[in-house]
């Protein structure tokens, strides 16, 4: 038996098929993972994602450490609530995990870290924080619901007294404010609108329980991978890892170089992967039938720097009806590529995630 | 979990099942397809790969691969013989076997070589014990 969280009776209960994910017992799906799949992109669908793990760091130096401890600068957050998207890197550019951090106070930021990487985030951060005015907590208290969709945020507002509905319905995106004991955040993991809420753990069945009544569908793991793979969001374990550095894992983005007289952990490794980094994460769409998986061999032509890649997850998409995936292949040129699906090779294509944001493919199927 | 067991079918500890002459196809014919508790297990299927006409199979023998969302699994001929048909169907419409697994779900017909009994494949209330033990 695995880790439960505060919904798993009532998941139960609505169906799920609960499966093992990171030592938590999960639902996978609540009978069509393509229709709880589609219900995201159309109206809205929820996510139990209390197995993820948030964590409190407060203190007079929290700006500073972090500053150090994330590739991605919190120096940036010029607004309480705003939230940053970043990864954790060891000295080597490895990535520990990837992370959502929020700006609370002057003296309080608030992580969200991934449930498989928990404990060696835990000590990795509470080692760092040694050096400094720090103090870490995890609020294991908190339970956490994704509501995404076109219509969630209408849905999810609902949720909250009448004075609050207008407050939150303004919350901007990648913002998060608290309302009483919740916290609110217009964040998520599938390239819709929506909220990310965290709630004590004793009002989470209830909460639930109310989406359902305004017609929010509950939502299962395996949508939740195929709605993040359409939005090109990479998940920790597959696409990136310790092996890897965020340049080479599409997440160059999230790396902030300047200023230069900011040290982080892994700036220096980052600094000479630039110069000689000769792969990169791309989206792959296969030409022919089949469905793209993880580790599946990829053939590109054109490359100084090697010949192999591979996919680091795949999928059929159900928005697009076509496999697409993401892939770390050497740079190259030339968009078509070929894929080892069972020893047969097949025809793909790269092409620029996000395969699908906001209900709209946005790239070409044709 | 979906546990439809038709009586009058044959099954695989590997999940498929065959009938014995069915509607369109002849006398002599065998029709291989998977259970109610193999589409369930795998979910929303996306792609089904089925054996060419003409392709021998041995029993046993992995054969057409069918792949949901979440994973590909093989699927192995129950019997050896001759495949003489195939459901061009499923290539557009793969979800035709969640819908229905013992009808417009089938996957392929075999010509079985030599005497086409069903010895060594379980009868539907061994293939629900079989379920159960499996589950326990």
């Amino acid at each position: 038996m695995g880790l439960k969280t505060p919904l798993y009776d009532t998941h139960v209960l609505q169906g799920a098929k609960i499966v093992d994910f990171g030592g938590w017992d999960m639902p996978l799906h609540y009978g069509s993972q393509i229709e709880e799949h589609h219900a995201v992109r159309r109206d809205a669908g929820m996510f139990d994602v209390s197995h993820m793990c948030i964590v409190d760091l407060t203190g007079g130096q929290v700006r500073e450490f972090l500053r150090f401890l994330l590739a991605n600068d919190v120096g940036r957050l010029k607004t309480f609530g705003k939230a940053l998207y970043s990864c954790m890197l060891l000295p080597s550019g490895g990535v520990i995990d990837d992370l959502i951090v929020y700006y609370m106070s002057e003296t309080w930021y608030r992580m969200v870290v991934n449930a498989g990487t928990r404990d060696k985030d835990l000590a990795w951060i509470r080692r760092h924080a040694l050096d400094f005015d720090v103090t870490v907590v995890e609020r294991k208290e908190l339970a956490m619901v994704a509501v995404q969709g076109p219509d969630a945020r209408r849905k999810a507002a609902m949720l909250l007294k009448p004075e609050q509905q207008a407050a939150v319905l303004e919350l901007k995106p990648f913002f998060g404010a608290p309302f009483g004991a919740w916290f609110v955040a217009r964040t998520g993991y599938t390239g819709e609108d929506g909220f990310e809420i965290m709630i004590p753990a004793a009002e989470a069945a209830a909460a639930w329980n109310r989406l359902l009544e305004q017609g929010v569908k509950p939502a299962g793991l395996g949508a939740r991978d195929t709605l993040r793979l359409e939005a090109g969001m990479n998940l920790y374990g597959n696409d990136m890892d310790e092996n890897f550095h965020p340049l080479e894992s599409g997440l160059a983005w999230t790396v902030a170089f300047e200023p230069n007289d900011r040290d982080f952990i892994g700036r220096e490794a980052l600094i000479r992967a630039q110069r000689e980094s000769g792969r990169e994460l791309v989206g792959l769409l296969l030409e022919d039938r089949g469905v793209l998986r993880g580790h599946q061999k990829v053939l590109v032509a054109g490359s100084v720097s090697g010949n192999t890649g591979e996919v680091t997850s795949g999928t059929f998409s159900p928005t697009l009806n076509r496999s697409i995936a993401l892939a770390r292949v050497p740079k190259t040129s030339q968009p078509a590529v070929q894929v080892d699906i069972r020893g047969k090779l097949h025809a793909a294509r790269i092409v620029k995630p996000p395969f699908v944001r906001h209900g709209k493919a946005l790239i070409d199927i044709s | 979990m979906s546990n439809n067991i038709p009586a009058d079918l044959k099954y695989t500890k590997s999940h498929e099942w065959v009938r014995q002459a069915h509607g369109e196809a002849p006398n002599g014919t065998l029709e291989v397809g998977i259970t109610d508790h193999a589409q369930s297990a795998l979910g929303d299927l996306v792609f089904v790969e089925v054996p060419d006409v003409g392709r021998s199979l041995s029993a046993g023998e992995a054969c057409a691969v069918v792949e949901s969302v979440k994973a590909a699994s093989d699927v192995y001929s129950p019997l050896a013989g001759k495949v003489v048909a195939n459901n061009g169907a499923l290539a557009g419409k793969p979800e035709l076997l969640n819908e229905d697994p013992y009808g417009a779900g089938w996957l392929f017909r075999l010509e079985a070589g030599g005497a086409s009994n069903a010895e060594g494949l379980m009868s539907a209330s061994a293939y629900a014990s079989f379920l159960a033990e499996e589950s326990e």
